[in-house]
């Protein structure tokens, strides 16, 4: 099988993709795990995963923002997850000299833990607010399962929201560019799904 | 509205698994894959598959039970029972495993917590206590129940939180496998003394022992062995019954 039918998935030293390449395997697509930016070269689309610290986001700095960029630019899609969603923003107060990729506005911050436990650990609500590809065929208030003390602000570009202690960004989403703070990778079929529906923008 | 997990626990041994009364007398229920589909089918939250006798022997064995049970679900599905090392947690997790479970391990080194915690993320680390009410405390033991660690069981909740655990499974050994319901005594203590998920384990005999540890107990989840293999009650059921109750749970 060809690198160009193969969804590029970027291994960082945030957490393990076992899961989520797992997931990918089991709805049919081929994953690489490139070794170096220019191994992104013919990726059909790119997902950034990731779990823990904005600061590790740091190692993507330079040449792999470049090539991500430019796939973006190629009319590729991208997915962020959890952490890598929280890199499409500008910032994160969790390590603020770190800079994100800026392709959503907004600074991502710390859940306040006044009435609720933080970190989110576990299934909550979807709420739908406007229709996006990535959410395609997902009911409002499907569930799904979320482990995170950091979120990305509501936007204009907001596909959906979850409620923990307040309101957070679950689904961004403009054109092709899409994130989740949710692990669609273990959160049964709804989300798989959501990573069905990005293999399809992926074509 | 966070939902409160509920999580099948799957006590392997050789391949098979079994669940003990008070930790003894172990009896068989069946293929761990077999068991985890039905459960994925009826809508559980959460897997954990521990593995009970842990020799070297059976943790290779454990190492396929993990691969055959992650190979087709995609919830969170955690494995314990002889993690000693970060060389057996990557184990673990190299065969599907999304959180590794530590006990005697992290009673014994507790800087492993923090090792693991900064490999994987906190979210991958969750540390497993098992208590016992010892006149007005709750006393920690080891080795599966059977050795006493002279800690008390919120003391060293709250230190795992600080050295990195991002969950605390917490068993009642006097509960365990009576089905007399939840200690919510010992579990509310934890609970209040943490901000990380404390799920609940040891005791499940009806619904209502999973409304009270909700309540009463403050637990985030819930975790049941027998009640679910016997097919006492489906995952189904208990939480129809929960959200009748007004406590949220994912329905699917």
């Amino acid at each position: 099988m060809s690198a160009a039918s193969a969804i590029a998935l970027i291994d960082y030293g945030a957490g393990n993709l076992t899961s989520v390449r797992k997931a990918l395997a089991a709805l049919g697509a081929d994953v690489l795990v490139p070794a170096q930016p220019a191994d992104l070269a013919d990726a059909r689309g790119v997902i950034v995963p990731g779990v823990g610290h904005f600061g590790a986001t740091a190692r993507l700095q330079g040449a792999w923002t470049d090539a991500i960029l430019a796939r973006v630019g190629e009319g590729r899609p991208l997915l962020g997850i959890c952490l890598g969603m929280q890199w499409l923003y500008e910032s994160s107060d969790e390590a603020p000299d770190v800079p994100g990729l800026g392709l959503f506005s907004g600074n991502c911050y710390k859940l306040r833990a006044d009435a609720v436990k933080v970190p989110h650990v576990g299934w909550n609500d979807l709420h739908i607010d406007h229709p996006s590809s990535i959410l395609d065929g997902v009911a409002d208030r499907s569930q799904v399962y979320f482990t995170h003390s950091y979120v990305a602000p509501a936007t204009n570009d907001t596909a959906a929201t979850t409620d923990h202690g307040a309101r957070f960004a679950a689904v961004v989403q403009r054109g092709h560019v899409a994130g989740v703070q949710f692990h669609p990778e273990k959160s049964g079929e709804v989300g798989l799904q959501i990573l069905r529906n990005f293999l399809a923008m992926a074509g | 509205m966070l939902s409160k997990r509920i999580i099948a626990c799957l006590d392997v041994r050789n391949g098979q698994v079994v669940k003990g009364v008070n930790f003894e007398g172990l009896r068989s229920a069946g293929d761990p894959a077999a068991l985890a589909r039905r459960y994925n089918a009826e809508g559980i939250d959460e897997l954990v598959i521990l593995d009970i006798t842990a020799t070297i022997e059976a943790r290779q064995a454990l190492g396929d039970t993990i691969r055959r049970v992650a190979r087709e679900l995609f919830i969170p599905l955690a494995v314990g029972g002889g993690i000693r090392s970060e060389a057996d947690a990557g184990a673990a997790v190299d065969a599907g495993a999304d959180k590794v479970s530590l006990n005697t391990a992290a009673l014994a080194n507790p800087a492993l917590i923090t090792t693991l915690a900064d490999r994987y993320g906190s979210q991958a680390v969750v540390v497993a206590i098992d208590a016992k009410t010892e006149g007005d405390r709750f006393a920690v033991f080891a080795r599966s129940g059977r050795h006493a660690a002279d800690r008390d069981a919120v003391d060293w909740a709250r230190e795992a939180e600080a050295r990195g655990a991002g969950e605390i499974l917490l068993t009642s050994i006097d509960r365990d496998g009576t089905k007399r319901g939840f200690d919510c005594e010992l579990t509310a203590a934890v609970s209040r003394a943490v901000s990380i998920p404390v799920i609940a384990s040891g005791g499940a005999g009806t619904l209502d022992d999973f409304v009270e540890v909700f309540t009463a107990g403050r637990a985030d989840a819930a975790l049941a062995a027998s009640i679910f293999h016997d097919a006492e009650t489906s995952v189904r059921a208990l939480k129809e019954h929960l959200r009748a109750r007004r406590i949220p749970v994912r329905l699917c």
